[in-house]
C-alpha cells in the first residue's frame, strides 16, 4: 500500500467553513464514506425512537389494566415499532456498513453509482417524517401492525394509511437504489486479482442480501400499491365482494416478507464472519461452506413463505411442503454455526467488545433458530401462531441476530473508521447489560406464548402478569444500557480515546485494515495489489 | 456473460429492469393464485357454471350431506338465510335449494354472494349449474327473493368425505357495480 | 450490603412465579392437543439435545482456547469431510421430526361424521355461535366490566378471559367447528383444544374438536383485528351430553324472542341500574364508560346532539348500526328492556340530560315499547 496517493486529498471537505458548507457538504455528498456515516446516525436515531416505543408498549403491559396508553395508541406503537426497527435501524444499519466497508474491503475507490447512492440515502429521512407524519395526524395513524393485513388495512384501515404506503413505496426504492449501487460495486470495481473467492464473506453476504433485496423489494411496492388500488380506485384485490381475496394479500406480503428477515440476518452473517476470525487468530473455517450456505438460505427462503400463514387454512398439501421447506433452512443455517464454532477451535481467543457481542450472536442466535425450528412443524405452529412465543423467537433472532451483529461491527470498525479506540470498559459495560437485559425481557415470552398469551394485546389476564412484569424490567434495562453505546460511539467519533494503528486488531485480515485509521476521504484511488489476504 | 456483467453501464440498466420485472410478478400472483385456487379449491372457491350432472353418473352407493350456510358481512342489514338448512344426497344427483334475502337496509343496493366451501379439498367437486353467486343481484328497498342454487356433487368426490358445507357470505357491492347483474328470481 | 440487593430484588419478583408457574403449553383436553403437545416436548427435547452438544463444544473451545492461556492459534481452515458430516446429520434429524410432525397433521385432516356443528362467526370484537342443527345463535361478549379493565375495582379470577354466553358443547362427541368473519381477519383459539383457526371474510374453514374432559376452557382471538382485539375472550363450557342436551331444550324452548309485545313500563330507576350493567357490557369498551369514545372512530356520547334530541335517531342506530363504522345492529342481540335501558342510561349519564345545556328533549325516557315500535 503506497501512502502517497493518500497524502493528496484535496477534496477532503474537513476544511469545510461556516454552518452552510458544513450543511450542504452532507446533503451533496457522494462519498461513500460519508454516505456510510449518515445511514449510521439515521439508523441509531431511529434506534432510540422505535425504541422508546417499545418502552411504551412494554410500560403499558407492565400490570393488568388500563393504565398509560389507550389501546389504539397500542396499536400504533407496536405498528410502527416493528415498520421502524425493521426499515429504519436494522436495514440502513446495514447499508450504511455496506458503504463504508465494501469498497474498502474490494479495493474500490467509491460506490459504482455515487450520485444514485446520495439519493437512496435522501429519500430515506422523507419517508420517515411522512410515516411518522400520521402519528399527528388529526385521524388514527397506521393500526394494523406492521404486517398490514387486509381488509383491515384496507376496507377498515384509517386514513392515514395512504402515507405509509407513500412511505413504504419511498423505503422500497431507497432498498432498490441500493441494492443495486451494491451489485454494481461488487461486480465492476472490484480491485485486480480480488477474485470472487477471495471476497471477504462480509462483502458475499451483501452481494447475495442485495439480489435478495431486488428480488423482493418490488414485490412489497406492488402489495402496497394493490392496496392502494383497492381503498381509492376500486379496485377488489383484497375485498372479496368484488371477487378479491385477503388471503392473497398474505401470500404477496410475505412472498417479500419471509425473504426480508434474510435480508435483516445475512449481512449479520458476514459481520460474525469477519468479526469471530479476527479475534480467534485464525481464519474462517469452511470459506466455501460459508459462501454456499449463504446462497441455500436465501433461495430457500423465497420458498417458505406460507408457513407464516399455517392457521389461515391453506390445503395440506401445501401445508406439508412448507413445513419441509422451512425445516430444511436449519441445515445451512446449523453449517454456518458449527464453521463459527469450529473457526473458535484451537484458535487464540481474546474477548474484545465486538467478540463478546459475537460469542452472544452464537449462543442467542441459536436459540432463535431452535424456537424457529418449533415454529416450522405445522401442527405445533397451530398453538404458537401469534402468539407471545413468535414475539420471542423474532425478537431473539432480530436482536442477538442483527442488532448484536450491527453492534459487533461498530465496535470492530469504529476504531478504523475515527482513528480511535473506544472506551473498552464502558463497551464491556455495554455489552453485559444488552445481554442479561435481552434475555429478561424475551426469555419470558416463550412461556408466556405456551401459557396462551396472544400477541398484539394491550391488556391480559392475571395469570400472565409476573412474566410480563419481567420482561418491562428488562425491556427498561435494555433501552437505557443503549445510552452507554451512544455515550461510546460519541466519544470515539469526538476523539476521545487513544489512537490505534492501521492494523487495529491483531488478528484482522483485509484490505481495510491496510489503510491508515482513520481512512483518508478517498482511499483506493489507484487500486491495490491482492496477494496477502485470503 | 462476463464481460456483459462487468459492463459499468449496463449491468445497473439490467438490475433496473429486473426490479421493475418483479414489481411486476407481485401483480402476476394475482392472476396466478386465482388460478391455483379455481385448480385445488384453496379457500373453498368453487368453480363456475357447469353442465347439470348426467343420470348415468349418480353414485347411488353413499350419501353426502350437504350444510348451506349463509353469512352477513360487515353486519349488513339483510335478511339472508339458506331455505333448507341440509339436506342428504348420492353423488352425481342435481339439486335445486333456495337462498331466502330481504333487503332491509332501507335503500337500493347491489349485493355479491360469496362461496365457500368445506373442507377445501371437496371444492372443486361442487359443480353449479345455477347460482345466485355468479353474478351481482340488484334489490330495490325493501324487496324480498328467493334465489336458486342448482348444483350436483361430482362423483369423484373423495370417498372420505361424507359431510360438506357450502356457505355463501353477502357483501356490499355497490363499491364494484357490474353492468350486467342479475335480478334472478326463484318461487317466493 | 449493596450486592444483596439485587438478590432481594430478584426474590422479591421470582416469589410469586413459583406460585403459580405457568411455562409450558397444556396438555389439553382433546386428542388433537395431545398431539400437539406430544410433537411439541419432542422437538423442543430434540433441540435441546442439540444446544447441549453445540454450546458444549462452543463452551469448550472458548475456554480451552483462550489466548490469556497462552494458546497459539492452529492453522487449519477447511475441510470437506466434515463440512457434509455436518450437513447430513442435521438432514437426518429434521427427517426424524417431519415424520411424526406429518403423521399428526394428516391425522388431524380427519373427515369422519360429526356429531354436531357449530358455525363460529368473529366480529370487531365478539364472538357469535350458531348450533346449525339445533337453530340456536347467540353472540358471545367479554364480561369482565369496565371498572375492573380500568383499576377503578379489583379484578377477578379470570379477568379478560370471562363472557356472558360461553360456548357450550358436549364432551365425547365429535364437534366439527366451522369459522368464518363478519369483517375483518381474526383467528378463534382454545389452547386446551388445540385449536386455532383464522376466520376469513368470505370464507370458511373448518376444524374438529373431541372434548375428553368436561370443565370451562378459555382462549382468546389470536389475530390483531382492531382495536379491541384484547377484548373478545372465548370460553368454552363442555358438559356431558346429557346436560348439553338439557341446555339445547332450555335454549330452543324458552328462546328469547326480542319481538314479543311486552309492554313493560319501567321507573326512571329500573331502566338507569338495568341501562349501566348493560352498557359496561355492551358499549363501554368502545364508548368508554365515561362517554368519551375514542374519537373519530367511537364518537363521544356525552353532550351528542342526536342523544340529547328527541328520541328516534339514536334508537334506530342502536338496532340497526350504522353502515361503514364498527357500530352493529343490536337488534338481535338484545332485548327491549335492555335496549330501553341502555339508550335511556346513555341519555340521562355524563350531563346528557341537563336541560338548560343541552335542550328541552335533554333527558327523556325510552321505554321498552319504543323500541318494540322502531324494531
Amino acid at each position: 500500500m503506497n501512502s502517497i496517493e493518500h497524502a493528496v486529498d484535496q477534496h477532503a471537505p474537513y476544511n469545510s467553513q461556516g454552518f452552510f458548507s458544513k450543511v450542504t457538504r452532507w446533503i451533496f455528498t457522494t462519498n461513500h464514506k460519508d454516505i456510510g456515516t449518515l445511514y449510521l446516525w439515521l439508523s441509531l436515531i431511529m434506534f432510540f425512537v422505535g425504541g422508546a416505543m417499545a418502552l411504551l408498549i412494554r410500560a403499558e403491559l407492565f400490570q393488568p389494566g388500563a393504565r398509560i396508553i389507550s389501546p389504539e395508541i397500542f396499536n400504533q406503537m407496536t405498528t410502527f415499532h416493528g415498520l421502524i426497527m425493521v426499515f429504519g435501524v436494522i436495514m440502513p444499519a446495514m447499508v450504511g456498513l455496506a458503504n463504508w466497508q465494501i469498497p474498502m474491503m474490494i479495493g474500490a475507490p467509491d460506490m459504482a453509482l455515487p450520485r444514485l447512492n446520495n439519493w437512496s440515502f435522501w429519500i430515506l429521512p422523507f419517508a420517515f417524517a411522512l410515516l411518522v407524519s400520521t402519528l399527528f395526524m388529526s385521524g388514527p395513524a397506521p393500526n394494523f401492525g406492521w404486517t398490514f393485513y387486509a381488509p383491515l388495512s384496507t376496507t377498515y384501515g384509517p386514513k392515514s394509511t395512504d402515507f405509509m404506503i407513500f412511505s413504504i413505496h419511498l423505503l422500497g426504492l431507497s432498498s432498490i437504489l441500493g441494492a443495486i449501487n451494491i451489485i454494481a460495486t461488487i461486480f465492476n470495481l472490484r480491485a485486480p486479482g480480488m477474485t470472487f473467492m477471495k471476497m471477504p464473506i462480509f462483502v458475499w453476504s451483501w452481494l447475495i442480501t442485495a439480489f435478495l433485496l431486488l428480488a423482493v423489494m418490488p414485490v412489497l411496492a406492488g402489495v402496497v400499491t394493490m392496496m392502494l388500488a383497492d381503498r381509492h380506485f376500486g379496485t377488489s384485490f383484497f375485498n372479496a365482494a368484488g371477487g378479491g381475496d385477503p388471503i392473497l394479500f398474505q401470500h404477496v406480503f410475505w412472498f417479500f416478507g419471509h425473504p426480508e428477515v434474510y435480508i435483516l440476518i445475512m449481512p449479520a452473517f458476514g459481520v460474525m464472519s469477519e468479526v469471530i476470525p479476527t479475534f480467534s487468530r485464525k481464519k474462517i473455517f469452511g470459506y466455501k461452506f460459508m459462501i454456499y450456505a449463504i446462497s441455500v438460505i436465501a433461495f430457500l427462503s423465497l420458498l417458505v413463505w406460507a408457513h407464516h400463514m399455517f392457521t389461515s387454512g391453506i390445503p395440506l398439501v401445501s401445508e406439508l411442503f412448507f413445513m419441509y421447506a422451512t425445516m430444511l433452512i436449519a441445515v445451512p443455517t446449523g453449517v454456518k454455526i458449527f464453521n463459527w464454532v469450529a473457526t473458535i477451535y484451537k484458535g487464540s481467543v481474546t474477548f474484545e467488545t465486538p467478540m463478546l457481542f459475537a460469542i452472544a450472536f452464537l449462543f442467542l442466535f441459536t436459540l432463535g433458530g431452535f424456537s424457529g425450528l418449533m415454529l416450522s412443524i405445522v401442527p405445533a405452529d397451530y398453538q404458537y401462531q401469534d402468539t407471545y412465543f413468535v414475539v420471542a423467537h423474532f425478537h431473539y433472532v432480530l436482536i442477538p441476530g442483527s442488532v448484536y451483529a450491527i453492534m459487533a461491527a461498530i465496535y470492530y470498525w469504529l476504531p478504523k473508521w475515527t482513528g480511535h479506540r473506544y472506551n473498552e470498559r464502558l463497551g464491556q459495560w455495554h455489552f453485559w447489560l444488552t445481554v442479561i437485559s435481552t434475555n429478561l425481557t424475551f426469555f419470558p415470552m416463550h412461556f408466556l406464548g405456551l401459557a396462551g398469551m396472544p400477541r398484539r394485546i394491550p391488556d391480559y389476564a392475571l395469570q400472565f402478569a409476573d412474566f410480563n412484569m419481567i420482561a418491562t424490567i428488562g425491556a427498561f434495562i435494555f433501552g437505557f444500557s443503549q445510552l452507554l453505546f451512544l455515550i461510546n460511539i460519541v466519544r470515539t467519533v469526538r476523539g476521545k480515546g487513544p489512537h490505534v494503528s492501521n492494523q487495529v486488531w491483531e488478528g484482522a485480515h483485509g484490505l481495510e485494515w491496510t489503510l491508515p485509521s482513520p481512512p483518508p476521504y478517498h482511499t483506493f484511488s489507484s487500486p491495490p495489489t491482492i496477494d496477502e489476504c485470503k | 456473460m462476463t464481460s456483459f456483467f462487468l459492463n459499468k453501464k449496463k449491468l445497473p440498466l439490467l438490475l433496473t429492469i429486473i426490479a421493475i420485472l418483479m414489481f411486476g410478478f407481485g401483480f402476476a400472483l394475482v392472476p396466478v393464485y386465482t388460478l391455483l385456487c379455481k385448480a385445488t379449491g384453496i379457500n373453498g372457491k368453487t368453480g363456475g357454471p357447469t353442465q347439470l350432472g348426467l343420470l348415468e353418473e349418480i353414485d347411488n352407493t353413499r350419501w353426502v350431506t350437504i350444510q348451506f350456510i349463509a353469512t352477513n358481512n360487515a353486519n349488513l342489514n339483510w335478511a339472508f338465510y339458506p331455505k333448507t338448512t341440509s339436506i342428504k344426497l348420492h353423488p352425481g344427483e342435481n339439486t335445486l335449494i333456495y337462498y331466502y334475502a330481504e333487503n332491509n337496509s332501507g335503500k337500493a343496493m347491489t349485493v355479491q354472494a360469496i362461496p365457500s366451501v368445506t373442507p377445501g379439498k371437496a371444492a372443486k367437486y361442487v359443480k353449479k349449474t345455477e347460482c345466485f353467486c355468479f353474478t351481482q343481484q340488484n334489490f330495490k328497498i325493501g324487496e324480498k327473493r328467493d334465489m336458486p342454487v342448482l348444483f350436483h356433487v361430482d362423483a369423484n368426490l373423495p370417498k372420505e368425505i361424507n359431510t360438506l358445507s357450502l356457505s355463501y357470505t353477502l357483501f356490499n357491492a355497490d363499491k364494484y357495480k357490474k353492468a350486467a347483474t342479475s335480478e334472478k328470481q326463484g318461487h317466493l | 450490603m449493596v450486592k444483596r440487593i439485587p438478590i432481594l430484588f430478584l426474590s422479591l419478583i421470582t416469589a410469586p412465579i413459583y406460585a403459580e408457574m405457568k411455562v409450558n403449553m397444556p396438555l389439553g383436553v382433546t386428542p388433537l392437543s395431545h398431539d400437539i403437545y406430544w410433537l411439541h416436548m419432542t422437538i423442543f427435547w430434540i433441540c435441546v439435545g442439540i444446544g447441549v452438544i453445540v454450546f458444549g463444544a462452543l463452551i469448550y473451545s472458548l475456554i480451552k482456547f483462550r489466548k490469556s492461556k497462552g494458546r497459539i492459534a492452529e492453522d487449519f481452515h477447511e475441510h470437506t469431510l466434515i463440512e457434509i458430516i455436518w450437513a447430513v446429520i442435521p438432514f437426518l434429524i429434521l427427517i426424524g421430526m417431519a415424520i411424526p410432525a406429518t403423521k399428526v397433521l394428516i391425522r388431524m385432516d380427519n373427515t369422519e361424521d360429526a356429531d354436531l356443528t357449530v358455525k363460529i362467526t368473529g366480529y370487531q370484537w365478539r364472538w357469535k355461535y350458531e348450533y346449525l342443527d339445533q337453530g340456536i345463535s347467540y353472540f358471545s361478549n367479554l364480561a369482565t366490566p369496565a371498572n375492573q379493565l380500568n383499576n377503578k375495582a379489583p379484578k377477578n379470577k379470570w379477568y379478560l378471559l370471562e363472557v356472558d354466553h360461553p360456548l357450550v358443547v358436549p364432551t365425547h362427541k365429535k364437534i366439527r367447528i366451522l369459522v368464518t368473519s363478519n369483517d375483518v381477519i381474526h383467528s378463534w383459539w382454545v389452547t386446551e383444544l388445540g385449536i386455532k383457526r383464522d376466520a376469513i371474510p368470505g370464507y370458511i374453514h373448518e376444524t374438529w374438536a373431541r372434548i375428553e374432559k368436561p370443565g370451562i376452557y378459555r382462549g382468546q382471538c389470536a389475530e390483531l383485528c382492531g382495536v379491541n382485539h384484547g377484548f373478545m375472550p372465548i370460553v368454552v363450557e363442555a358438559v356431558s351430553p346429557m346436560q348439553f342436551a338439557e341446555w339445547v331444550k332450555q335454549q330452543t324452548q324458552g328462546k328469547v324472542t326480542f319481538n314479543t309485545d311486552v309492554k313493560l313500563t319501567l321507573s326512571k330507576k329500573e331502566l338507569m341500574g338495568r341501562g349501566e350493567t348493560a352498557y359496561d357490557t355492551y358499549c363501554a369498551i368502545c364508548h368508554k364508560p365515561e362517554g368519551t369514545g375514542m374519537p373519530p372512530a367511537f364518537p363521544a356520547l356525552k353532550g351528542d346532539k342526536i342523544l340529547t334530541g328527541k328520541p328516534g335517531d339514536e334508537i334506530a342506530i342502536v338496532l340497526n348500526g350504522k353502515a361503514g363504522t364498527a357500530m352493529q345492529a343490536f337488534k338481535n342481540q338484545l332485548s327491549n328492556e335492555d335496549l330501553a335501558a341502555i339508550i335511556t342510561y346513555i341519555r340521562n349519564a355524563w350531563g346528557n340530560d341537563d336541560k338548560n345545556k343541552q335542550g328541552p328533549h335533554a333527558g327523556e325516557l325510552v321505554q321498552p315499547e319504543d323500541i318494540a315500535l322502531a324494531r
